[in-house]
């Protein structure tokens, strides 16, 4: 569907540059002039949009879960391209966590929940798929760092150990660990004590860690659920520098309730409200020219 | 390939659309049931041997604990049902060495249960009040920890160890009132009161435990809120952490009082080894617990082939009764527990805060 | 002034008693020590330490020992005692090593693997054996057990090859260490459980998403970070295992022999053996015999010490895994 791969652009996260909210649009000013519509607008934004988004490597189609019989995500379908950010934002409740989630398909270690739709990892269905297989190339960053207890190299070095069927010597292991280790930016601080317990290190070291271990298999997809709500702001403008790199080689998703962040970090956002898909589309558009009034409203500050 | 669904933009419906969205979800949801999958098992073909393995052995271990379980209480059951007649449970046990032929074991019922009582009511209130100044004061922190330590070497301590150390203490002549003393001075040692003394530190972690939990999950809040009020700390204590722990101390001396019931070494090397209560001395009650008798473990043991009688048909019947309290007991532990966590701070809004 | 008298006690008057109270604990132990230690003087002072080792038939001396009477000259303290250790260290380690294996594959089992409603049966079951007296288990292995062993294992040809050391009933190792396994598990069970809930989910979530399977997301995380727990457990079934003297009095046929690994695994195994706690509780009727009554409180003494020095070696080897942030 999508043309060959273009490099993203560069993005320079400045931390104290002045807020850039443009004003409303006149209608129809902006070539975006439709009332907004569900999923053609999928389409319509993801389709030759120069220097953003590669091969689309996650669809989701018409992608329901239902806990018991409470439906948490209403049908909601999405595109998921190589090299590009997206950012799910919306209100407490509105079924952004529970849609990362069942990406990975992490949701069915809950009890009672099942799902309605399609979720296809290039190209195949990702029921048809060992649920272990689709975890190695969907991998998942949590809120809270989540560092196993095993030092430093151990914790990294985690799941290229598992995921093969002989287990593998250090000799390796060890360059592999260190790629994963500069490509998170924690190379340099922690390569004279790889042994040290990773508990030792602090909030934004463990994130970045847990990012490490995310990366270290080379996943396709690596999801985020609010990756930087427990840490501080300086931990939080390195973890935000380290997506815009990280973006080259995967797909990021990353769940986030602070709008400006979604701002900073991603290529595309998608806004929902009580598990619906209200909205999507370029970031810049959705947050100076949003179409739908609930979007607009969301995005003033109007609830949240 | 993003397939086109009627949209559902909420800001399309009118105000009130709320209702009107969530019929619309209901219709959504049913040819969403539709189409619900179900959820797939995770496959074991990408699992590694040894994993596979592991796998069946965790399955092994968990069904054969569930058999022994079966087998040790359901054959008790059937043995004891087959050999358990109503009398014996009220009739005095023959004098002779020999059980088989007639007598029951009302002695060693009273007996377990004269010693738990004793038992339970020396270490309860040590036990509490070691808890409470462990929690609430502790200081020095070293001995509060040494303290600490100290219980739970008790509490590893083989009840045989404690019942030989029984025996040494109490046949010093300073504790000749607690047991029968002959005119040259040498103290038996051997009494109710002795072995309910042993059996107090046998209880005794159990109670400490419990009562330590349930202190330490008090939150923080309701003890500052009774410092606000005014209040002193010992009377903080009195009025409102003690009723806060009830529970939890019902379930440590319950637990306690199960332990008692089941223990064997104490009473054989502690209780004098008379089938029968036989009291000593003068005094009304004080006798009693000066006495010797024995119990229903010690009655179970003698009457089993390792002991002088041959009676495995009293022992099964003896076992079973010893098997029922002690079910009971635990059953009163849970019982407990449950009914504590309704009414106890964690059913109150106190509680909820945390 | 009035006031004052009716008031309730003061915050360091209660202190104080309490304190005192907490204090009796460890003034109970340390009488423990003294008094034990005391008694057992004799037995030391005649025998030094190597009553702890082999040389003759134990049981005759001990039944030297009951035939002294109350003046015994120093040759009727003499004693070796190693059968007695020697079946005490067979019976503990063989069924802290069973126990532990099985303890934690069937804690794995009622963590991860078991259907919801077998579950909800296994934990009362866990929590009832647990509590069962160890005077039943005793009655079920000389009842059922012994004889089955005696009759239909053990055979004419096993009788013969030792039957001029022992003789081989059905009372046996065999039996002894396959109880004494059953008594300890629960116990082991209930804490590792324990410890495997209180695992953070932040961990497993976390190995689980990183494309791991069920079992080894419970073992490289889960039953690591529940590492103290096991050694916990452990030390606690090794100390109960130790101590336990009714049941293995009843099972193990107190026979002051030292089973024999070199005479062949089955026959190991059938042969009858005497741990130090029976031996205890054996001998408690001749207690005023000065001889037994030191001999009884020297293995008194040698198993205090030894539960001491496993809650010392447990706390001691629990204490590399905080630095991991594994949860003491």
């Amino acid at each position: 569907m999508i043309t060959e791969e273009q490099p993203p652009p560069i993005r320079k996260i400045v931390v104290d540059a002045p807020p850039t909210v443009a004003p409303a649009p006149p209608a129809g000013s902006n070539g975006h002039g439709h009332a907004y519509a569900g999923a053609a607008s999928v389409a319509r934004h993801g389709r030759g949009e120069a220097g953003v988004g590669g091969r689309e490597l996650m669809a989701l189609q018409a992608l329901s879960v239902f806990y018991g019989d409470n439906e948490a995500v209403k049908k909601v379908s999405l595109s998921i391209r190589l090299g590009e950010v997206l950012a799910l934002i919306g209100p407490s409740g509105c079924g952004k966590t529970t849609l990362l989630r069942t990406l990975n398909r992490l949701t069915e270690l809950t009890p009672g929940a099942s799902r309605g739709g399609t979720i296809l990892l290039d190209g195949t269905d990702v029921d048809d798929l060992e649920v272990t297989t689709l975890r190695r190339r969907v991998s998942m960053v949590f809120q809270q760092p989540n560092p196993f207890p095993m030092s430093i190299f151990d914790n990294v070095a985690y799941a290229l150990r598992e995921q093969s069927r002989k287990k593998p010597g250090r000799g390796v292991v060890e360059p592999l660990v260190e790629d994963a280790l500069r490509r998170a930016g924690l190379w340099d601080e922690v390569k004279d004590k790889l042994d040290a317990p990773a508990l030792r290190l602090s909030g934004g070291q463990q994130q970045r860690l847990c990012i490490a271990r995310a990366i270290a298999t080379r996943p396709e997809v690596l999801l985020m659920d609010e990756p930087c709500s427990a840490l501080d702001p300086r931990s939080t403008l390195v973890i935000e520098q380290l997506i815009g790199d990280l973006r080259k080689d995967l797909a990021i998703v990353i769940v986030t309730h602070n709008m400006q962040q979604a701002r900073r970090v991603g290529d595309k956002v998608a806004f929902m409200y009580l598990g619906d898909l209200v909205e999507y589309g370029d970031a810049e558009q959705i947050f100076d020219a949003p179409q739908a009034q609930r979007t607009r409203d969301y995005v003033r500050g109007a609830f949240g | 390939m993003a397939v086109t669904q009627h949209p559902r933009t909420l800001d399309d419906l009118p105000h009130g659309g709320f209702g009107v969205g969530t019929g619309g979800g209901q219709g959504g949801r049913s040819s969403g049931a539709a189409g619900r999958k179900r959820r797939r098992h995770e496959s074991m073909s990408t699992w590694r041997w040894g994993d596979r393995i592991a796998y069946v052995l965790c399955w092994a271990a968990g069904l054969s604990l569930c058999l022994i379980a079966v087998a040790i209480v359901g054959y008790m059951a059937v043995k004891g049902v087959q050999y358990l007649k109503p009398e014996l449970l009220w009739s005095h046990p023959s004098g002779e060495v020999d059980q088989s032929k007639s007598g029951g074991f009302l002695d060693p019922i009273l007996g377990t249960i004269l010693l738990t009582i004793i038992g339970i009511a020396i270490a309860t209130p040590i036990a509490v009040a070691a808890a409470i100044w462990v929690v609430e004061y502790g200081r020095p922190a070293p001995l509060a920890r040494a303290v600490e330590s100290g219980i739970e070497v008790v509490a590893g301590t083989p009840d045989i160890v404690l019942a030989i150390f029984g025996l040494a203490l109490f046949q010093h002549g300073l504790f000749g009132w607690m047991s029968f003393t002959a005119e040259g001075g040498a103290v038996f040692g051997r009494s109710f009161l002795t072995a309910g003394a042993m059996m107090s530190l046998i209880a005794l972690p159990m109670v400490f435990g419990a009562t330590r939990e349930g202190l330490q999950s008090i939150p923080r809040h309701v003890r500052e809120a009774s410092y606000g009020l005014g209040k002193t700390k010992i009377a903080t204590i009195r009025r409102v952490l003690l009723p806060a722990v009830r529970p939890n101390i019902s379930t440590g001396a319950a637990l306690g009082m199960g332990r008692i019931a089941g223990d064997t070494a104490i009473v054989v090397i502690l209780l004098g080894a008379t089938l029968r209560l036989e009291s000593e001395g003068s005094i009304p009650g004080l006798d009693v617990l000066k006495g010797t008798g024995s119990t229903l473990t010690s009655y179970v043991y003698n009457n089993s082939p390792a002991g002088e009688g041959a009676a495995p048909e009293k022992a099964y019947a003896a076992a079973f009764v010893l098997l029922l309290l002690v079910v009971a007991l635990n059953f009163a532990v849970d019982l407990i527990a449950r009914r504590g966590a309704k009414t106890g701070l964690e059913g109150t809004r106190l509680g909820a805060g945390r | 002034m009035l006031t004052r008298l009716r008031q309730p006690w003061s915050d360091r008057r209660a202190e104080l008693t309490l304190g005192a109270l907490a204090c009796a604990v460890l003034l109970v132990i340390v009488l423990m020590v003294v008094f034990v230690a005391n008694e057992a003087w004799p037995t030391f002072k005649h025998n030094g330490l190597s009553w702890l080792g082999p040389g003759g038939n134990v049981d005759e001396q001990i039944n030297n020992m009951v035939n002294s009477g109350a003046n015994a000259p120093a040759e009727d303290y003499h004693v070796r005692a190693w059968p007695l250790v020697w079946g005490t260290i067979l019976t503990t380690g063989m069924a802290v090593v069973f126990g532990l294996i099985f303890s934690v594959l069937a804690a794995i089992f009622i963590v991860e693997f078991a259907p919801d409603r077998l579950r909800s049966v296994i934990v009362p079951v866990v929590r009832l054996l647990a509590a069962v007296p160890s005077v039943i288990y005793g009655l079920i292995g000389i009842l059922v057990l012994v004889p089955f062993v005696g009759n239909h294992i053990i055979n004419q040809g096993d009788k013969e090859s030792v039957q001029f050391i022992v003789q081989l009933t059905g009372a046996s190792l065999l039996v002894s260490v396959v109880i004494l396994t059953i008594m300890i598990v629960p116990i082991m069970i209930a804490i590792i459980v324990d410890a495997l809930y209180a695992v953070p989910r932040g961990w497993k979530e976390g190995a689980v998403a990183l494309g791991v399977n069920r079992w080894r997301a419970m073992w490289t995380v889960s039953v690591r970070a529940a590492r103290p727990a096991i050694i916990a457990a452990s030390v606690l079934a090794c100390a109960r295992a130790l101590g336990e003297a009714i049941m293995l009095s009843m099972v193990s046929g107190s026979v002051g022999f030292a089973p024999n690994p070199f005479d062949g695994p089955r026959l190991f195994l059938l042969e009858p053996l005497r741990p130090l706690a029976s031996t205890i509780v054996e001998d408690s009727e001749a207690l005023q015999t000065p001889a037994v009554r030191s001999m009884v409180y020297a293995f008194a003494l040698l198993l205090l010490f030894s539960s001491l020095f496993l809650s010392l070696a447990g706390f001691l080897a629990k204490q590399p895994m905080k630095k991991y942030g594994v949860r003491i």
